[in-house]
């Protein structure tokens, strides 16, 4: 057992610093610091130089495009571009339906979707949580019925779907709906395919605590979508569902985003002042960053344990709920030590800048988007399966209680 | 010991819970919060025309209803209650407070304004390099004749934009951070030489960073004595900070009966998920705290009068433990709800962003366990 890099390893290392030193885009770049809102296109700027080297899914099977690396270089490459602060790839196409896409599709589906998921031409977003159906999703109520008119060459797709993550921005959706009314829950649903533009379709915003319009609601009238569109067997989309929930999870822990995410906090805590010190000598303050520290540590070695076993080639089980677990609660803790930090500052709202509103915000840049991204990030022990539900898989499958 | 309210203490309860219940609206609170001006002018008139409210803690004398504190914190937890912005505690907790405490002709000027509604005060101590160090200023009031010459800066001001009176701290003496040379000021908001930059504050209140830039003030200005002004400013963000305590009571009940209310309603796997014993025992910790805290709302009230160390421990002991329950069931409170607590559409959410503030307002946990320690556990 040891846990250092390879020569191989640390050469990679140093190919991707420099790779991303090189190619990470400027303009992007000043945008993240000063805390605006991203437009599609700066979503995709980064998307875009990453698909032209070849490096945009690394997790994929080689033959779809993917790098060809071992888990330790992935591993490496999720350190490296969090530590430079890049931008998080979009992942309902790249980490969701790409991967469903592949595993369950049909070869015409796999030939016409994964290249445009890879080229950043499709974005995708996802219709999964319904009003009444949350922590449990298998009782969504989005019905599909084929249609008679087309000789059943349709389904007519009818329901509402929420919190659909930049749903505003999407060109295509994949969605679980029912195809089996009389079925046992899971056993009657099915996974679609919609083109967004699709007549019936309409997407309203949500607004969340922090004032960002990041989820929508997607209300599906009578909407026409071809059989071809659908993955896998008629009703047992289910297993896609399952298979996609799995791979949610094992991305959530952040350990890496989480680790930049401490920098941070240390960086603003030796610039706010305490009395006539910084803050980063305040007892308190500096228990409560070693503690979090230690905490990544613990997860960070969870997750290269969990890593060394899918070096061995074990997929990953129901341990990546602890991931979840662990890894949002850090996340949640960095926001609410952000917030503590800044003081006073935490309280102005700024609003963002928008068209022509050059004005800067109140208070040090790093204390203007503190509130609100501790009121957004809420949602990371409810999201991707809430924390609740997590636990109830570890004490299913991992306890067998 | 009797730990029961007046029938005049009830009646303020009763007649301000009717009114908010009447006026305020979650819906209503929304529009005014969003438009222009950030308020509804005529609800400040109201409850000082209609129902008296602003005079609940001054004597009937200045035209009051005779009462003190503990009527402060009975307005506040309603107000809490309803996610109130209306700008009660700069102006009859703090302004109010630190004018009855200086008596005399300032009082008497001041206190029937602020009780009819005329006067609205906003309190301008904190400062950019301060945090929560009241003695931390450099704002300066040099003296100049018979006044003095204002500047400095002076860092979310909540309810600057409404003012007509400032209540300022500044160094007519001594180094940065020394407890002599403080001075309180009570200021017209709008003399020659004060810049304000407004803007709305996450918990749906406006405030302001404020600018003065050699403002003339006139001697009379002056409350209390010059350069000893420290324990008087104390006092009143102790009074403050036990008001704040009621408030987040207010809001951390709310919090709390919504999710009551929520789960039992909310169906998932064929049953309300208020029959899951993991979100039962949950809700029973977040009542628990919302019980506490309104029990060391009560304790840190009734100790206002104590010697000062004594009433810094007892406020200090207070607020670290409704900062603390105020995390708990705001946090606990959206977990609960899932996806549509964090949307701006539901009230809870809004809730939760006023007990997020008031977590830290004069003082987070830590900075009051580290008072209370200093206090109560010094070597």
């Amino acid at each position: 057992m040891d846990m250092e890099f390879s020569p191989e390893d640390l050469a990679f290392q140093q190919e991707v610093r420099q790779f991303i030193a090189e190619n990470y885009p400027a303009e992007l770049r000043g945008k993240q610091d000063e805390g605006e809102e991203l437009s599609k296109e700066d979503f995709l700027a980064w998307h875009k130089i990453l698909h032209k080297k070849g490096w945009i899914a690394p997790a994929w099977p080689v033959e779809y495009g993917g790098t060809g690396w071992t888990p330790t270089q992935r591993f490496i490459w999720s350190e490296e571009t969090a530590r430079a602060d890049c931008i998080r790839l979009m992942p309902f196409g790249l980490a969701m339906v790409g991967p469903v896409i592949y595993s369950f599709g049909t070869p015409e589906q796999k030939a016409h979707f994964l290249p445009r998921i890879l080229s950043g031409e499709d974005w995708w977003c996802q219709g999964y949580s319904e009003p009444g159906s949350g922590s449990d999703l298998a009782s969504l109520r989005t019905t599909a019925v084929r249609a008679n008119d087309s000789g059943g060459d349709d389904y007519i797709v009818n329901g509402q779907k929420t919190w659909t993550t930049l749903a505003q921005h999407a060109d295509w959706g994949f969605f679980l709906v029912r195809t089996d009314k009389d079925a046992k829950q899971q056993e009657g649903i099915s996974f679609l395919l919609i083109d967004m533009k699709s007549p019936g379709i309409t997407v309203r915003p949500i607004i969340t605590l922090g004032g960002e319009h990041e989820v929508n609601e997607v209300w599906l009238e009578d909407v026409r979508v071809p059989v071809s569109q659908r993955v896998y067997e008629e009703n047992k989309g289910w297993t896609c569902a399952k298979f996609l929930l799995a791979h949610e999870r094992t991305g959530i822990a952040g350990v890496a985003a989480s680790k930049r995410g401490i920098e941070k906090v240390k960086d603003i805590a030796r610039t706010e002042l305490d009395g006539d010190k910084p803050l980063i000598a305040n007892a308190f303050f500096k228990r409560k960053l070693a503690e979090l520290e230690v905490d990544l540590t613990a997860l960070e070695f969870t997750e290269l344990r969990s890593l060394a076993g899918a070096n061995a080639g074990k997929g990953p089980g129901p341990e990546s709920s602890l991931l979840k677990i662990k890894g949002s609660e850090i996340q949640q803790r960095l926001t609410e030590l952000t917030l503590e930090a800044v003081g006073h500052y935490g309280a102005p709202y700024f609003r963002g800048f928008g068209e022509g509103d050059n004005e800067h915000p109140i208070g040090p840049d790093y204390a203007h988007r503190a509130a609100p991204t501790y009121f957004n990030m809420r949602k990371t022990t409810i999201y991707g399966g809430s924390n609740e539900i997590q636990r109830n898989i570890i004490a299913k499958m991992v306890l067998g209680l | 010991m009797d730990f029961t309210y007046t029938e005049t203490q009830d009646m303020i309860r009763d007649t301000l819970a009717r009114f908010l219940s009447d006026t305020y609206d979650f819906e209503t609170r929304q529009k005014f919060i969003n438009g222009d001006g950030g308020r509804d002018p005529a609800i400040w008139t109201a409850l000082a025309q209609e129902l008296g409210m602003l005079g609940a803690p001054f004597a009937e004398e200045h035209g009051g209803l005779g009462g003190g504190a503990l009527e402060n914190a009975i307005v506040m937890e309603e107000l809490g209650k309803v996610i109130g912005i209306e700008p009660y505690l700069p102006t009859v907790v703090i302004a109010g407070g630190a004018l009855k405490a200086v008596g005399g002709a300032q009082a008497d000027a001041m206190i029937p304004e602020i009780i009819a509604g005329n006067a609205i005060v906003a309190f301008a101590y904190a400062e950019p390099q301060g945090r929560y160090d009241l003695a931390n200023l450099r704002t300066t009031a040099k003296k100049d004749g018979a006044g003095y010459l204002l500047n400095g800066h002076k860092g979310v001001v909540y309810a600057a934009p409404w003012a007509t009176h400032l209540l300022v701290t500044a160094r007519t003496g001594g180094g940065q951070r020394d407890k002599d040379g403080v001075s309180l000021f009570l200021i017209d908001a709008n003399l020659p030489g004060i810049v304000r930059r407004d803007y709305p504050t996450v918990d749906g209140s406006r405030a302001s960073e404020i600018y003065f830039e050699n403002v003339a003030i006139p001697g009379d200005a002056l409350l209390g004595g010059e350069g000893a002004g420290l324990p008087l400013v104390e006092q009143i963000v102790d009074e403050a900070t036990v008001a704040v305590c009621a408030e987040a009571t207010g809001v951390m009940q709310k919090l709390h009966e919504g999710t009551l209310e929520y789960t039992q309603q909310r169906k998932q796997f064929g049953v309300p998920i208020a029959k899951f014993q993991v979100l039962q025992h949950r809700m029973v910790d977040m009542f628990m705290e919302v019980e506490q805290a309104r029990s060391m709302t009560i304790m840190g009230t009734l100790k206002l009068g104590l010697p000062a160390n004594e009433r810094m421990a007892a406020v200090s002991a207070a607020k670290n433990k409704v900062a603390r329950g105020a995390n708990f069931v705001g946090q606990n409170a959206i977990q609960t709800h899932g996806g549509i607590g964090i949307t701006q559409e539901l009230a809870i959410g809004h809730y939760f962003k006023r007990a997020t503030m008031i977590e830290s307002q004069f003082g987070s946990a830590d900075f009051h366990m580290d008072r209370y320690e200093r206090i109560t556990l010094a070597d």
